[in-house]
Protein backbone atom coordinates (compact mmCIF):
# COMPACT_ATOMS: atom_id res chain seq x y z
CA UNK A 1 0.00 0.00 0.00
CA UNK A 2 1.28 3.42 -0.89
CA UNK A 3 1.49 6.45 1.40
CA UNK A 4 -1.22 8.23 -0.56
CA UNK A 5 -3.55 5.29 -0.02
CA UNK A 6 -3.00 5.43 3.74
CA UNK A 7 -3.38 9.21 3.78
CA UNK A 8 -6.61 8.70 1.83
CA UNK A 9 -7.92 6.34 4.50
CA UNK A 10 -7.38 8.97 7.19
CA UNK A 11 -8.81 11.80 5.05
CA UNK A 12 -12.03 9.89 4.42
CA UNK A 13 -12.08 8.45 7.92
CA UNK A 14 -11.96 11.86 9.59
CA UNK A 15 -14.53 13.33 7.20
CA UNK A 16 -17.02 10.47 7.59
CA UNK A 17 -16.35 10.49 11.34
CA UNK A 18 -18.35 13.75 11.57
CA UNK A 19 -21.38 11.86 10.26
CA UNK A 20 -20.63 8.88 12.51
CA UNK A 21 -20.66 11.20 15.55
CA UNK A 22 -24.17 12.19 14.51
CA UNK A 23 -25.21 8.55 14.09
CA UNK A 24 -23.81 7.91 17.57
CA UNK A 25 -26.32 10.44 18.94
CA UNK A 26 -29.35 8.90 17.24
CA UNK A 27 -28.43 5.22 17.38
CA UNK A 28 -26.67 4.95 20.73
CA UNK A 29 -27.96 7.88 22.78
CA UNK A 30 -31.52 8.31 21.50
CA UNK A 31 -32.03 4.67 20.44
CA UNK A 32 -33.60 6.12 17.29
CA UNK A 33 -32.68 4.36 14.02
CA UNK A 34 -32.55 7.54 11.93
CA UNK A 35 -32.37 6.98 8.19
CA UNK A 36 -32.61 10.72 7.45
CA UNK A 37 -28.80 10.81 7.28
CA UNK A 38 -28.98 9.12 3.85
CA UNK A 39 -30.67 12.34 2.75
CA UNK A 40 -28.96 14.93 4.96
CA UNK A 41 -25.43 13.79 4.05
CA UNK A 42 -25.93 14.59 0.32
CA UNK A 43 -28.02 17.64 1.35
CA UNK A 44 -24.88 19.12 2.85
CA UNK A 45 -22.96 18.22 -0.31
CA UNK A 46 -25.60 19.75 -2.60
CA UNK A 47 -25.72 23.00 -0.62
CA UNK A 48 -21.96 23.46 -0.45
CA UNK A 49 -21.55 22.69 -4.19
CA UNK A 50 -24.40 24.97 -5.24
CA UNK A 51 -23.19 27.85 -3.06
CA UNK A 52 -19.52 27.50 -4.03
CA UNK A 53 -20.42 27.73 -7.72
CA UNK A 54 -22.28 30.94 -6.84
CA UNK A 55 -19.13 32.34 -5.29
CA UNK A 56 -19.81 31.97 -1.56
CA UNK A 57 -16.89 31.51 0.84
CA UNK A 58 -16.36 27.71 1.22
CA UNK A 59 -16.29 27.92 5.05
CA UNK A 60 -19.56 29.85 5.04
CA UNK A 61 -21.16 27.18 2.85
CA UNK A 62 -20.30 24.63 5.55
CA UNK A 63 -22.25 26.71 8.06
CA UNK A 64 -25.27 26.89 5.76
CA UNK A 65 -25.08 23.15 5.08
CA UNK A 66 -24.90 22.38 8.81
CA UNK A 67 -27.94 24.54 9.56
CA UNK A 68 -29.89 22.94 6.70
CA UNK A 69 -29.02 19.49 8.08
CA UNK A 70 -30.30 20.54 11.50
CA UNK A 71 -33.54 21.76 9.93
CA UNK A 72 -34.00 18.42 8.14
CA UNK A 73 -33.43 16.64 11.46
CA UNK A 74 -36.13 18.81 13.00
CA UNK A 75 -38.49 17.72 10.19
CA UNK A 76 -37.85 14.02 10.97
CA UNK A 77 -38.39 14.79 14.66
CA UNK A 78 -41.66 16.62 14.03
CA UNK A 79 -42.96 13.79 11.83
CA UNK A 80 -42.18 11.34 14.62
CA UNK A 81 -43.18 13.39 17.66
CA UNK A 82 -46.10 15.47 16.42
CA UNK A 83 -47.69 13.12 13.87
CA UNK A 84 -46.74 9.96 15.71
CA UNK A 85 -45.08 8.15 12.77
CA UNK A 86 -42.70 5.33 13.78
CA UNK A 87 -39.05 6.39 14.15
CA UNK A 88 -37.76 4.31 11.23
CA UNK A 89 -40.52 5.51 8.89
CA UNK A 90 -40.06 9.17 9.87
CA UNK A 91 -36.46 8.98 8.71
CA UNK A 92 -37.41 7.21 5.49
CA UNK A 93 -39.95 9.93 4.67
CA UNK A 94 -37.40 12.71 5.19
CA UNK A 95 -34.71 10.81 3.29
CA UNK A 96 -36.99 10.17 0.31
CA UNK A 97 -38.18 13.76 0.16
CA UNK A 98 -34.64 15.09 0.43
CA UNK A 99 -33.60 13.20 -2.72
CA UNK A 100 -35.67 15.59 -4.83
CA UNK A 101 -34.71 18.57 -2.68
CA UNK A 102 -31.02 17.76 -3.19
CA UNK A 103 -31.48 17.50 -6.97
CA UNK A 104 -33.28 20.83 -6.95
CA UNK A 105 -30.53 22.52 -4.92
CA UNK A 106 -27.65 21.18 -7.01
CA UNK A 107 -29.58 21.53 -10.29
CA UNK A 108 -28.24 18.20 -11.57
CA UNK A 109 -27.32 14.75 -10.23
CA UNK A 110 -23.69 15.65 -10.70
CA UNK A 111 -22.15 19.06 -10.04
CA UNK A 112 -18.37 19.40 -10.34
CA UNK A 113 -16.63 22.20 -8.40
CA UNK A 114 -13.08 21.56 -9.63
CA UNK A 115 -12.65 25.12 -10.79
CA UNK A 116 -13.48 26.73 -7.46
CA UNK A 117 -11.53 27.26 -4.28
CA UNK A 118 -12.53 25.10 -1.32
CA UNK A 119 -11.55 24.80 2.34
CA UNK A 120 -8.68 22.47 1.40
CA UNK A 121 -7.16 24.73 -1.24
CA UNK A 122 -7.68 28.17 0.29
CA UNK A 123 -7.29 29.77 3.70
CA UNK A 124 -6.24 27.43 6.51
CA UNK A 125 -6.29 24.39 4.20
CA UNK A 126 -4.02 26.15 1.73
CA UNK A 127 -1.60 27.17 4.49
CA UNK A 128 -1.44 23.58 5.84
CA UNK A 129 -0.87 22.24 2.34
CA UNK A 130 1.92 24.81 1.91
CA UNK A 131 3.68 23.67 5.10
CA UNK A 132 3.35 19.93 4.57
CA UNK A 133 2.62 19.30 0.87
CA UNK A 134 0.40 16.27 0.36
CA UNK A 135 -0.84 16.23 3.94
CA UNK A 136 -2.83 19.50 4.07
CA UNK A 137 -6.16 17.79 3.43
CA UNK A 138 -5.71 15.08 6.03
CA UNK A 139 -4.55 17.62 8.64
CA UNK A 140 -7.56 19.87 8.07
CA UNK A 141 -9.90 16.87 8.18
CA UNK A 142 -8.25 15.81 11.46
CA UNK A 143 -8.71 19.31 12.88
CA UNK A 144 -12.40 19.30 11.94
CA UNK A 145 -13.03 15.83 13.37
CA UNK A 146 -11.22 16.57 16.63
CA UNK A 147 -12.98 19.94 16.99
CA UNK A 148 -16.39 18.27 16.53
CA UNK A 149 -15.44 15.50 18.94
CA UNK A 150 -14.50 17.93 21.71
CA UNK A 151 -17.54 20.10 21.01
CA UNK A 152 -19.74 17.03 21.40
CA UNK A 153 -17.94 15.91 24.58
CA UNK A 154 -18.54 19.34 26.02
CA UNK A 155 -22.19 19.36 24.97
CA UNK A 156 -22.93 15.90 26.38
CA UNK A 157 -21.61 17.14 29.72
CA UNK A 158 -23.95 20.13 29.85
CA UNK A 159 -27.42 20.06 31.38
CA UNK A 160 -28.96 19.96 27.91
CA UNK A 161 -26.63 17.11 26.93
CA UNK A 162 -27.40 15.19 30.11
CA UNK A 163 -31.11 15.52 29.35
CA UNK A 164 -30.46 14.18 25.83
CA UNK A 165 -28.72 11.13 27.30
CA UNK A 166 -31.57 10.70 29.78
CA UNK A 167 -34.26 10.70 27.08
CA UNK A 168 -32.76 7.68 25.31
CA UNK A 169 -32.43 5.95 28.66
CA UNK A 170 -35.79 6.64 30.24
CA UNK A 171 -38.39 8.87 28.55
CA UNK A 172 -40.67 8.79 31.57
CA UNK A 173 -37.88 10.16 33.75
CA UNK A 174 -37.50 13.16 31.46
CA UNK A 175 -41.27 13.73 31.52
CA UNK A 176 -41.17 13.79 35.33
CA UNK A 177 -38.34 16.32 35.22
CA UNK A 178 -41.04 18.55 33.75
CA UNK A 179 -39.57 18.46 30.22
CA UNK A 180 -41.22 17.49 26.94
CA UNK A 181 -39.37 14.34 25.90
CA UNK A 182 -40.47 14.88 22.29
CA UNK A 183 -38.69 18.23 22.20
CA UNK A 184 -35.47 16.73 23.56
CA UNK A 185 -35.61 14.05 20.84
CA UNK A 186 -36.02 16.73 18.16
CA UNK A 187 -32.95 18.54 19.50
CA UNK A 188 -30.96 15.29 19.27
CA UNK A 189 -32.10 14.64 15.70
CA UNK A 190 -31.19 18.20 14.74
CA UNK A 191 -27.64 17.85 16.07
CA UNK A 192 -27.18 14.42 14.45
CA UNK A 193 -28.32 15.57 11.04
CA UNK A 194 -26.37 18.82 11.28
CA UNK A 195 -23.24 16.70 11.68
CA UNK A 196 -24.27 14.43 8.77
CA UNK A 197 -24.79 17.43 6.48
CA UNK A 198 -21.48 18.97 7.58
CA UNK A 199 -19.76 15.68 6.82
CA UNK A 200 -21.38 15.51 3.37
CA UNK A 201 -20.37 19.10 2.63
CA UNK A 202 -16.74 18.56 3.65
CA UNK A 203 -16.54 15.35 1.61
CA UNK A 204 -17.99 17.16 -1.40
CA UNK A 205 -15.29 19.84 -1.14
CA UNK A 206 -12.58 17.21 -0.77
CA UNK A 207 -13.89 15.22 -3.77
CA UNK A 208 -14.65 18.47 -5.63
CA UNK A 209 -17.87 17.12 -6.98
CA UNK A 210 -21.45 16.72 -5.79
CA UNK A 211 -22.93 13.34 -6.60
CA UNK A 212 -26.58 12.59 -5.79
CA UNK A 213 -25.76 8.94 -5.12
CA UNK A 214 -23.18 9.86 -2.44
CA UNK A 215 -25.85 9.55 0.24
CA UNK A 216 -26.87 5.97 -0.46
CA UNK A 217 -25.68 3.74 2.35
CA UNK A 218 -24.57 6.58 4.63
CA UNK A 219 -26.50 5.14 7.58
CA UNK A 220 -25.03 1.68 6.95
CA UNK A 221 -21.54 3.16 7.01
CA UNK A 222 -22.28 5.33 10.06
CA UNK A 223 -23.71 2.42 12.02
CA UNK A 224 -20.75 0.22 11.13
CA UNK A 225 -18.31 2.93 12.28
CA UNK A 226 -20.17 3.47 15.55
CA UNK A 227 -20.53 -0.23 16.31
CA UNK A 228 -16.92 -1.08 15.40
CA UNK A 229 -15.60 1.76 17.55
CA UNK A 230 -17.82 1.35 20.58
CA UNK A 231 -17.55 -2.44 20.71
CA UNK A 232 -13.86 -2.77 20.04
CA UNK A 233 -12.95 -0.29 22.78
CA UNK A 234 -15.76 -1.10 25.19
CA UNK A 235 -13.33 -2.01 27.94
CA UNK A 236 -11.04 0.97 27.36
CA UNK A 237 -11.21 4.28 29.19
CA UNK A 238 -11.72 6.19 25.95
CA UNK A 239 -14.73 8.45 25.61
CA UNK A 240 -17.39 7.09 23.22
CA UNK A 241 -16.74 9.99 20.83
CA UNK A 242 -13.08 8.94 20.57
CA UNK A 243 -14.17 5.35 19.97
CA UNK A 244 -16.42 6.53 17.10
CA UNK A 245 -13.51 8.47 15.57
CA UNK A 246 -11.25 5.42 15.65
CA UNK A 247 -14.11 3.23 14.40
CA UNK A 248 -14.47 5.51 11.38
CA UNK A 249 -10.77 5.20 10.51
CA UNK A 250 -10.82 1.42 10.91
CA UNK A 251 -13.91 1.15 8.72
CA UNK A 252 -12.34 3.21 5.94
CA UNK A 253 -9.22 1.06 6.23
CA UNK A 254 -11.27 -2.09 5.66
CA UNK A 255 -12.96 -0.49 2.65
CA UNK A 256 -9.59 0.62 1.26
CA UNK A 257 -8.17 -2.88 1.67
CA UNK A 258 -11.18 -4.38 -0.12
CA UNK A 259 -10.68 -1.93 -3.00
CA UNK A 260 -6.94 -2.56 -2.94
CA UNK A 261 -7.59 -6.26 -3.39
CA UNK A 262 -9.10 -5.34 -6.73
CA UNK A 263 -12.79 -5.87 -6.08
CA UNK A 264 -15.17 -4.38 -8.65
CA UNK A 265 -16.35 -1.00 -7.24
CA UNK A 266 -19.89 -1.98 -8.29
CA UNK A 267 -19.85 -4.46 -5.42
CA UNK A 268 -18.90 -1.76 -2.89
CA UNK A 269 -22.39 -1.31 -1.39
CA UNK A 270 -22.76 -5.07 -1.12
CA UNK A 271 -19.45 -5.23 0.73
CA UNK A 272 -20.59 -2.42 3.02
CA UNK A 273 -23.89 -4.16 3.78
CA UNK A 274 -22.19 -7.50 4.46
CA UNK A 275 -19.58 -5.81 6.63
CA UNK A 276 -22.30 -4.27 8.82
CA UNK A 277 -24.11 -7.60 8.99
CA UNK A 278 -20.89 -9.29 10.05
CA UNK A 279 -20.26 -6.75 12.80
CA UNK A 280 -23.84 -7.01 14.04
CA UNK A 281 -23.74 -10.81 14.04
CA UNK A 282 -20.47 -10.73 15.97
CA UNK A 283 -21.60 -8.24 18.62
CA UNK A 284 -24.93 -10.05 18.89
CA UNK A 285 -23.19 -13.34 19.58
CA UNK A 286 -20.95 -11.77 22.21
CA UNK A 287 -23.97 -10.43 24.06
CA UNK A 288 -25.45 -13.92 24.06
CA UNK A 289 -28.07 -12.88 21.56
CA UNK A 290 -30.03 -11.18 24.31
CA UNK A 291 -30.09 -7.67 22.99
CA UNK A 292 -31.20 -6.55 19.57
CA UNK A 293 -28.33 -4.71 17.96
CA UNK B 1 -56.01 21.25 47.43
CA UNK B 2 -56.50 18.84 44.55
CA UNK B 3 -60.01 18.10 43.36
CA UNK B 4 -61.24 15.50 40.92
CA UNK B 5 -64.75 16.57 39.91
CA UNK B 6 -67.24 14.29 38.17
CA UNK B 7 -64.50 12.38 36.36
CA UNK B 8 -65.69 10.16 33.50
CA UNK B 9 -63.32 7.60 32.01
CA UNK B 10 -64.21 4.92 29.47
CA UNK B 11 -61.86 2.33 28.05
CA UNK B 12 -62.18 0.94 24.51
CA UNK B 13 -64.95 3.42 23.67
CA UNK B 14 -66.98 2.41 20.60
CA UNK B 15 -65.98 -1.25 20.69
CA UNK B 16 -67.69 -4.35 22.11
CA UNK B 17 -65.15 -4.23 24.93
CA UNK B 18 -66.28 -0.77 26.02
CA UNK B 19 -65.84 -0.45 29.76
CA UNK B 20 -66.88 2.48 31.90
CA UNK B 21 -64.41 2.81 34.78
CA UNK B 22 -65.33 6.20 36.24
CA UNK B 23 -68.78 7.70 35.86
CA UNK B 24 -68.84 10.87 37.89
CA UNK B 25 -65.95 10.12 40.27
CA UNK B 26 -65.25 12.77 42.91
CA UNK B 27 -62.28 13.01 45.22
CA UNK B 28 -60.59 15.91 46.94
CA UNK B 29 -57.24 15.81 48.64
CA UNK B 30 -56.32 18.45 51.20
CA UNK B 31 -52.89 20.01 51.37
CA UNK B 32 -50.58 17.96 53.60
CA UNK B 33 -52.65 14.80 53.52
CA UNK B 34 -51.00 11.39 53.07
CA UNK B 35 -53.64 9.27 51.36
CA UNK B 36 -53.24 5.50 51.09
CA UNK B 37 -55.37 3.97 48.38
CA UNK B 38 -56.22 0.26 48.30
CA UNK B 39 -58.53 -1.79 46.10
CA UNK B 40 -58.67 -4.85 43.92
CA UNK B 41 -57.21 -5.04 40.43
CA UNK B 42 -59.26 -3.00 38.00
CA UNK B 43 -60.83 -0.91 40.75
CA UNK B 44 -59.41 2.26 39.24
CA UNK B 45 -56.51 3.02 41.60
CA UNK B 46 -53.79 3.34 39.01
CA UNK B 47 -56.15 5.00 36.51
CA UNK B 48 -56.85 7.62 39.18
CA UNK B 49 -53.13 8.33 39.57
CA UNK B 50 -52.74 8.48 35.79
CA UNK B 51 -55.61 10.96 35.60
CA UNK B 52 -54.06 13.13 38.33
CA UNK B 53 -50.68 13.08 36.54
CA UNK B 54 -52.13 13.57 33.07
CA UNK B 55 -50.74 10.28 31.71
CA UNK B 56 -54.20 9.44 30.33
CA UNK B 57 -56.93 11.86 29.19
CA UNK B 58 -60.37 11.95 30.82
CA UNK B 59 -63.67 11.71 28.92
CA UNK B 60 -65.42 14.12 31.25
CA UNK B 61 -65.08 16.09 34.46
CA UNK B 62 -62.44 18.48 35.76
CA UNK B 63 -59.20 18.33 37.68
CA UNK B 64 -58.58 21.38 39.86
CA UNK B 65 -55.36 22.24 41.65
CA UNK B 66 -55.77 25.07 44.17
CA UNK B 67 -58.91 25.97 42.25
CA UNK B 68 -57.11 26.12 38.92
CA UNK B 69 -58.33 23.86 36.12
CA UNK B 70 -55.44 21.64 34.97
CA UNK B 71 -57.56 19.06 33.08
CA UNK B 72 -55.95 19.92 29.72
CA UNK B 73 -52.38 20.31 30.97
CA UNK B 74 -49.85 17.82 29.58
CA UNK B 75 -48.14 15.24 31.74
CA UNK B 76 -44.76 17.01 31.61
CA UNK B 77 -46.32 20.38 32.48
CA UNK B 78 -47.99 18.88 35.58
CA UNK B 79 -44.75 17.10 36.45
CA UNK B 80 -43.30 20.49 37.38
CA UNK B 81 -45.21 20.24 40.66
CA UNK B 82 -45.70 16.45 40.84
CA UNK B 83 -43.11 13.85 41.81
CA UNK B 84 -43.89 10.24 40.98
CA UNK B 85 -42.37 6.92 41.95
CA UNK B 86 -43.43 3.90 39.91
CA UNK B 87 -43.82 0.21 40.68
CA UNK B 88 -40.92 -0.58 38.35
CA UNK B 89 -37.68 0.54 40.06
CA UNK B 90 -36.14 1.09 36.59
CA UNK B 91 -38.69 3.82 35.81
CA UNK B 92 -37.44 6.43 38.26
CA UNK B 93 -33.76 6.65 37.28
CA UNK B 94 -31.52 6.61 34.20
CA UNK B 95 -29.53 3.36 34.04
CA UNK B 96 -26.66 4.52 31.82
CA UNK B 97 -26.00 7.68 33.83
CA UNK B 98 -24.06 7.73 37.10
CA UNK B 99 -25.63 8.31 40.52
CA UNK B 100 -24.06 11.79 40.54
CA UNK B 101 -25.53 12.60 37.10
CA UNK B 102 -28.94 11.23 38.09
CA UNK B 103 -29.00 13.32 41.26
CA UNK B 104 -27.88 16.45 39.36
CA UNK B 105 -30.62 15.97 36.76
CA UNK B 106 -33.30 15.48 39.41
CA UNK B 107 -32.00 18.50 41.30
CA UNK B 108 -32.50 20.66 38.21
CA UNK B 109 -36.14 19.64 37.78
CA UNK B 110 -38.19 22.40 36.18
CA UNK B 111 -35.00 24.43 35.82
CA UNK B 112 -33.36 25.49 32.59
CA UNK B 113 -31.58 22.60 30.89
CA UNK B 114 -29.15 24.85 29.09
CA UNK B 115 -25.45 24.75 28.32
CA UNK B 116 -24.10 25.07 31.83
CA UNK B 117 -22.28 22.10 33.35
CA UNK B 118 -24.57 19.10 33.80
CA UNK B 119 -23.35 17.87 37.17
CA UNK B 120 -23.64 20.20 40.12
CA UNK B 121 -20.28 20.34 41.93
CA UNK B 122 -21.50 22.66 44.65
CA UNK B 123 -24.21 20.17 45.60
CA UNK B 124 -21.95 17.08 45.47
CA UNK B 125 -21.58 16.84 49.25
CA UNK B 126 -25.28 17.53 49.77
CA UNK B 127 -26.14 14.62 47.46
CA UNK B 128 -23.74 12.35 49.33
CA UNK B 129 -25.33 13.32 52.64
CA UNK B 130 -28.83 12.64 51.32
CA UNK B 131 -27.76 9.24 49.99
CA UNK B 132 -25.97 8.42 53.25
CA UNK B 133 -29.30 9.00 54.99
CA UNK B 134 -30.80 5.99 53.19
CA UNK B 135 -28.15 3.74 54.68
CA UNK B 136 -27.47 1.69 51.55
CA UNK B 137 -23.92 2.89 50.98
CA UNK B 138 -24.82 4.73 47.77
CA UNK B 139 -22.90 7.83 48.87
CA UNK B 140 -19.64 6.02 48.07
CA UNK B 141 -20.79 5.08 44.56
CA UNK B 142 -21.35 8.53 43.08
CA UNK B 143 -19.58 7.61 39.82
CA UNK B 144 -21.33 4.23 39.50
CA UNK B 145 -23.89 3.76 36.74
CA UNK B 146 -27.36 3.38 38.22
CA UNK B 147 -28.07 0.41 35.91
CA UNK B 148 -25.90 -1.89 38.06
CA UNK B 149 -27.76 -1.10 41.30
CA UNK B 150 -30.35 -3.44 42.80
CA UNK B 151 -34.09 -2.78 42.56
CA UNK B 152 -34.25 -1.62 46.17
CA UNK B 153 -31.29 0.76 45.76
CA UNK B 154 -32.81 2.20 42.60
CA UNK B 155 -36.21 2.63 44.22
CA UNK B 156 -34.61 4.41 47.18
CA UNK B 157 -32.84 6.71 44.73
CA UNK B 158 -36.06 7.27 42.79
CA UNK B 159 -37.75 8.32 46.02
CA UNK B 160 -34.96 10.68 47.05
CA UNK B 161 -34.76 12.13 43.52
CA UNK B 162 -38.50 12.69 43.12
CA UNK B 163 -38.51 14.84 46.26
CA UNK B 164 -35.19 16.63 45.72
CA UNK B 165 -36.87 19.80 44.50
CA UNK B 166 -39.98 21.36 46.10
CA UNK B 167 -43.10 19.64 44.76
CA UNK B 168 -46.79 19.98 45.67
CA UNK B 169 -47.62 16.31 45.18
CA UNK B 170 -45.89 13.02 45.64
CA UNK B 171 -47.51 10.15 43.75
CA UNK B 172 -46.51 6.63 44.80
CA UNK B 173 -47.71 4.05 42.32
CA UNK B 174 -47.39 0.66 44.11
CA UNK B 175 -43.80 1.67 44.67
CA UNK B 176 -42.97 -1.25 47.00
CA UNK B 177 -44.75 -3.96 44.99
CA UNK B 178 -41.71 -5.14 43.01
CA UNK B 179 -39.41 -5.41 46.04
CA UNK B 180 -38.71 -8.24 48.48
CA UNK B 181 -40.54 -7.87 51.85
CA UNK B 182 -37.51 -6.60 53.76
CA UNK B 183 -36.53 -4.05 51.12
CA UNK B 184 -40.18 -3.03 50.79
CA UNK B 185 -40.24 -2.27 54.54
CA UNK B 186 -37.06 -0.21 54.24
CA UNK B 187 -38.49 1.79 51.33
CA UNK B 188 -41.79 2.28 53.15
CA UNK B 189 -40.03 3.65 56.25
CA UNK B 190 -37.94 5.93 54.05
CA UNK B 191 -41.12 7.08 52.32
CA UNK B 192 -42.76 7.93 55.63
CA UNK B 193 -39.70 9.85 56.79
CA UNK B 194 -39.47 11.88 53.56
CA UNK B 195 -43.19 12.66 53.55
CA UNK B 196 -42.99 13.87 57.16
CA UNK B 197 -39.80 15.91 56.63
CA UNK B 198 -41.07 17.61 53.49
CA UNK B 199 -44.72 17.77 54.55
CA UNK B 200 -45.61 17.00 50.95
CA UNK B 201 -49.15 15.99 50.00
CA UNK B 202 -48.94 12.31 49.08
CA UNK B 203 -51.13 9.76 47.33
CA UNK B 204 -49.94 6.20 47.68
CA UNK B 205 -51.52 3.26 45.89
CA UNK B 206 -50.63 -0.06 47.50
CA UNK B 207 -51.70 -3.67 47.64
CA UNK B 208 -50.15 -3.99 51.06
CA UNK B 209 -53.02 -3.47 53.52
CA UNK B 210 -50.63 -3.22 56.46
CA UNK B 211 -48.83 -0.26 54.88
CA UNK B 212 -52.18 1.33 54.10
CA UNK B 213 -53.29 1.02 57.72
CA UNK B 214 -49.97 1.85 59.38
CA UNK B 215 -48.92 4.79 57.23
CA UNK B 216 -50.72 7.87 56.05
CA UNK B 217 -53.39 10.17 57.44
CA UNK B 218 -56.24 8.95 55.29
CA UNK B 219 -57.33 5.61 53.86
CA UNK B 220 -59.39 5.17 50.71
CA UNK B 221 -60.64 1.86 49.36
CA UNK B 222 -61.71 1.81 45.74
CA UNK B 223 -64.05 -0.58 44.02
CA UNK B 224 -65.42 -0.40 40.48
CA UNK B 225 -64.50 3.23 40.05
CA UNK B 226 -65.90 4.44 43.38
CA UNK B 227 -64.41 5.16 46.79
CA UNK B 228 -66.33 2.70 48.98
CA UNK B 229 -64.37 3.57 52.10
CA UNK B 230 -62.79 6.88 53.05
CA UNK B 231 -61.43 7.33 56.57
CA UNK B 232 -59.19 10.00 57.97
CA UNK B 233 -58.02 11.41 61.28
CA UNK B 234 -59.00 9.53 64.44
CA UNK B 235 -61.30 7.28 62.44
CA UNK B 236 -58.34 6.17 60.32
CA UNK B 237 -56.16 5.57 63.38
CA UNK B 238 -58.70 3.12 64.79
CA UNK B 239 -58.82 1.07 61.60
CA UNK B 240 -57.23 -2.38 61.65
CA UNK B 241 -55.90 -4.59 58.89
CA UNK B 242 -58.58 -7.19 59.75
CA UNK B 243 -61.38 -4.69 59.19
CA UNK B 244 -60.02 -3.73 55.78
CA UNK B 245 -59.42 -7.36 54.86
CA UNK B 246 -63.02 -8.16 55.85
CA UNK B 247 -64.36 -5.44 53.58
CA UNK B 248 -62.01 -6.56 50.84
CA UNK B 249 -63.30 -10.11 51.03
CA UNK B 250 -66.92 -8.92 50.93
CA UNK B 251 -66.48 -6.95 47.73
CA UNK B 252 -64.50 -9.78 46.18
CA UNK B 253 -67.36 -12.23 46.87
CA UNK B 254 -69.79 -9.74 45.35
CA UNK B 255 -67.67 -9.82 42.20
CA UNK B 256 -67.60 -13.60 42.24
CA UNK B 257 -63.85 -13.79 42.78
Amino acid sequence: MSVSLIVGIFEQGFIFALMALGVYITYRILDFPDLSVDGTFPLGAAITAALITRGMDPWLTLLVATLAGAAAGVVTGLIHVKIGVKDLLSGIITMTGLYSVNLMIAGSPNLPIFNYDNIFTSGLGGVLEGIVPGFGTVLLALLLAVACKYLMDWYLGTKSGLLLRAVGDNKLFVTYLGRDEGFVKIVGLAIANALAALSGAVLCQQQRVFDISSGTGTIVMGLAMVIIGTNLFRRSRLRPTAMVLIGAILYRAVIAIVLFLGINPNFMKLVMALLLLLILAYTHRKKGGARRA
Amino acid sequence: MLELQKIVKNYNAGTVNEMCLFDGFDLSIEKGEFVSVVGSNGSGKTSMLNIICGSIPVDGGRILLEGKDITRHTEYARAKYIGRVFQNPAAGTCPSLTIYENMSLADNKSGLFGLSRGVNKRRYEAYRELLAGIGLGLEDKMETKVGVLSGGQRQAMALIMSTLTPIDFLILDEHTAALDPKTADTIMRLTDRIVREKGVTTVMVTHNLRYAVEYGSRLVMMHEGRAILDKSGEEKKGTTVDEILQLFTEISIECGN
